[in-house]
C-alpha cells in the first residue's frame, strides 16, 4: 500500500487555504516544524502565532480570534492540546460555540519511541464529551486534506485527530468526503467493521484475509465520530447481524462506545471491540506497538469471526 | 459623565449588587462591589459601545475575566441599555439572561464566558491580535482579580502579549487587575503571596500603571495615559478593598461566595443611599 503524512498534507492543506481565504488564522505551540503548520508560518508569518509552550494560552488567544470573525486552526501534538488544556477547550471553545479547528498531530500509540507521555488514548473520549464540538478522524492523506478543507468551511469547533508516521492511502484521488457521513469501504454480509483513522486500512486488510476464509466482512470508515453517522450503523447491524469496532484509543468513551449506544438503542447485535481496553503501552516502533497492544489487521480478524459466531 | 454623577452611577450599581444577590440568595457581592468603580469608569465614560447594538464593530471590548463579578457587569449593562434594569433580579434564575456567572451566549454586551479563572487575558489578546491584523482602532479592555494571579495560564499569557505584533505590539490592550487582596479563604498574601505583584507584570514586559480602584480621577487618568502609552500592553494595577461601600462587607471575606441575608441587604441598600 501508499503511504502519505497526514500532517504534512494537513501543512500543505493550510497554505492552500490561506491563499483562498485571508481570515484563516493559525496557531502553534513551539512544535511547527513536526506539525507542518510552519509551512503557512513561512508563507504567511503575519497571520502565523508560534505561541510557544503556552498550549493554554493558546486556546485562549484562539477563542478571542474567534470571537473577532477568523477562522482558527490551533495546532499541536494531541497530548498538549486535548489532554492538558481540557478545561480551556471546554469554556473557552465549546461553550461559546466558537468556530475554532482544533487539528492535533501525534495521536494515539503510533507516535511511537516517545513512549507514554507523548501517546493520547483518551482524546477521543474528551473530545467527544464537548457539545458542539465536531469530532473527525481522517484514514489517510487524501482524507485528511477533505477534513481540514471542511472544518475551514463549517462554523463551529473541530477537533481533527491526525498521526506521527506516515499512514497507508485507502482513498484514490478525487475521491470527496462528506461531513458525519460514513463510507462504506467494502461491501460485505457476514459482519461489519466499522473503524477510524489508522485502522481503516488494518480493517481492510483484515477483510481481505476473511474473504479467503470465506467470510464476507464489511469495512466502514467511521470519519465523523460526532456526529455519528446512525443509519450507517443501523443499516451494518440490519444487513450483516455483527459488528466490530476498531480504533486507536481507550475502550473507553471513544468510536466503540459511541457505535455501541446506537447498536444498543435502535438495532442491537452482538459486538466486539479492537482498542487499547484501560491500559497505557510503552515506547517502540509504531508497527511493533501496535501488534503488542493488539491493534493489528490479525486482531480484527480474530474479533470478527468471535463476533460472527454469537450471531 | 462628571465625576460626581459617575460616583452616583457607582453607588446604583452598588445597590444592584446588594439587591441582585441578595434575590438570588447566592453569588458574589465581594468581588463585585471592589470592581464597581472601575466598572462604572469603563461603561460610563472610557469605552466606546453602542447598547442598541452590541455587535458594533468599532466598539470597544470588554472583558470581564474574574467571572464571579458577574453581578456589577449585569447592574453596568442594564445601567447602560443593555437591557431592562428590571431584569437585574433574574439574576441565577433558571432561564433569565443572567448567568451565574458570564456566559457570552445569554447576555447582550457579554464579550466571553468566565468562571474558570486565569483564562480572559488569553481571549483579550486573540481579540487584540485581530484588531491589529484588521487595522481596527478599537482598544481591548480586560479585568483581572489579583487571586486568578495565581493562575499559571494568567503569566503565559502576561509573556504573550509582551512578545507578539501582528503589524505592531499590542498596546491596544489594557489590564486592569482588581487587587482586592482576598480571595476565597483568605488574605491573598496568605493564601498564596502575590507580591511585588507590580514588579511581576514590569518584569514580563507590561507598563504599569498604579492607582488607588476607587479614586476616579485616578482610573480616569489610567485610562488615557494607557491610550497613548505605544509599543507595549498596559496593566492598570488598582488597589481595592473587597465589599467597598458596605462597611461590614468591606475586607470580609465571607462575602466573597456569599449573597446577603434580607436584613444584611437592608442595612447595605441604608448605607448605599
Amino acid at each position: 500500500m501508499m503511504e502519505a503524512s497526514t500532517r504534512e498534507t494537513y501543512g500543505k492543506t493550510l497554505v492552500e487555504l490561506g491563499r483562498e481565504n485571508p481570515n484563516i488564522v493559525v496557531l502553534d505551540a513551539d512544535v511547527s516544524p513536526s506539525t507542518m503548520t510552519n509551512f503557512f508560518a513561512r508563507e504567511f508569518p503575519e497571520r502565523f502565532f508560534n505561541c510557544g509552550l503556552e498550549e493554554q494560552n493558546m486556546i485562549g488567544i484562539a477563542a478571542g480570534l474567534a470571537a473577532s470573525g477568523k477562522i482558527v486552526f490551533a495546532t499541536t501534538f494531541v497530548v498538549f492540546v486535548v489532554c492538558r488544556c481540557f478545561d480551556q477547550l471546554r469554556l473557552c471553545i465549546s461553550q461559546p460555540n466558537l468556530n475554532v479547528k482544533i487539528v492535533a498531530t501525534h495521536s494515539g500509540i503510533s507516535v511511537g519511541e516517545d513512549g507514554t507521555s507523548h501517546q493520547a488514548i483518551e482524546d477521543l473520549a474528551l473530545c467527544c464529551a464537548l457539545p458542539s464540538f465536531t469530532v473527525v478522524v481522517p484514514a489517510d492523506a487524501i482524507e485528511t486534506a477533505e477534513v481540514v478543507r471542511a472544518a475551514a468551511s463549517d462554523y463551529g469547533p473541530f477537533y481533527v485527530r491526525l498521526s506521527r508516521p506516515k499512514t497507508p492511502i485507502v482513498y484514490p484521488e478525487g475521491y470527496h468526503f462528506t461531513l458525519g457521513k460514513a463510507v462504506t469501504m467494502r461491501q460485505g454480509k457476514d459482519a461489519t467493521v466499522i473503524a477510524a483513522g489508522i485502522m481503516v486500512a488494518r480493517a481492510l486488510e483484515a477483510a481481505d484475509i476473511l474473504a479467503r476464509q470465506g467470510i464476507d466482512c464489511r469495512v466502514i470508515n467511521m470519519h465523523t465520530l460526532k456526529p455519528l453517522d446512525e443509519t450507517a450503523i443501523v443499516k451494518a447491524a440490519s444487513e450483516t447481524g455483527a459488528i466490530v469496532v476498531a480504533e486507536e484509543h481507550l475502550a473507553q468513551g471513544g468510536l466503540g462506545s459511541r457505535v455501541a449506544q446506537t447498536v444498543a438503542k435502535k438495532k442491537p447485535a452482538p459486538m466486539e471491540f479492537v482498542n487499547l481496553d484501560d491500559r497505557y503501552a510503552s515506547s517502540g516502533k509504531a508497527e511493533e506497538l501496535l501488534q503488542r497492544y493488539g491493534l493489528t489487521a490479525r486482531d480484527i480478524e480474530e474479533s470478527v469471526k468471535s463476533v460472527v459466531k454469537r450471531k | 459623565m462628571s465625576t460626581t454623577e459617575l460616583k452616583e452611577m457607582a453607588k446604583r450599581l452598588r445597590r444592584h449588587v446588594i439587591t441582585m444577590t441578595a434575590t438570588a440568595g447566592s453569588g458574589h457581592p465581594g468581588g463585585s462591589l471592589s470592581a464597581a468603580d472601575i466598572i462604572t469608569a469603563l461603561y460610563f465614560k472610557v469605552l466606546r459601545h453602542n447598547p442598541e447594538n452590541p455587535q458594533w464593530s468599532d466598539r470597544d471590548r470588554f472583558i470581564l475575566s474574574k467571572g464571579h463579578a458577574a453581578p456589577i457587569l449585569y447592574a453596568a449593562l442594564a445601567e447602560a441599555g443593555y437591557f431592562p434594569v428590571a431584569e437585574l433580579t433574574t439574576l441565577r434564575k433558571l432561564d433569565s439572561r443572567l448567568q451565574g456567572h458570564t456566559d457570552r451566549r445569554f447576555t447582550p454586551g457579554v464579550e466571553m464566558s468566565a468562571g474558570s479563572l486565569g483564562m480572559g487575558l488569553s481571549f483579550a489578546i486573540g481579540i487584540a491580535l485581530a484588531a491589529k491584523l484588521d487595522s481596527k482602532t478599537y482598544r481591548t479592555y480586560v479585568l483581572l482579580s489579583d487571586g486568578e494571579c495565581e493562575e499559571g495560564q494568567t503569566w503565559e499569557a502576561a509573556l504573550s502579549a509582551a512578545h507578539f505584533k501582528a503589524h505592531s505590539k499590542l498596546d491596544n490592550l489594557t489590564a486592569v487587575v482588581d487587587c482586592n487582596g482576598m480571595q476565597l479563604s483568605g488574605w491573598t498574601r496568605d493564601v498564596m503571596n502575590l507580591e511585588p505583584l507590580t514588579r511581576k507584570w514590569q518584569a514580563f514586559g507590561w507598563h504599569i500603571i498604579d492607582i488607588d480602584g476607587h479614586d476616579f480621577d485616578q482610573i480616569l487618568s489610567a485610562c488615557q495615559r494607557a491610550e497613548k502609552i505605544k509599543g507595549k500592553p498596559i496593566v492598570i494595577i488598582a488597589r481595592t478593598i473587597k465589599g467597598k461601600g458596605v462597611s461590614f462587607m468591606e475586607n470580609n471575606v465571607t462575602f466573597h461566595g456569599n449573597a446577603p441575608t434580607p436584613e444584611e441587604a437592608k442595612k447595605a441598600l441604608k448605607e448605599l443611599e
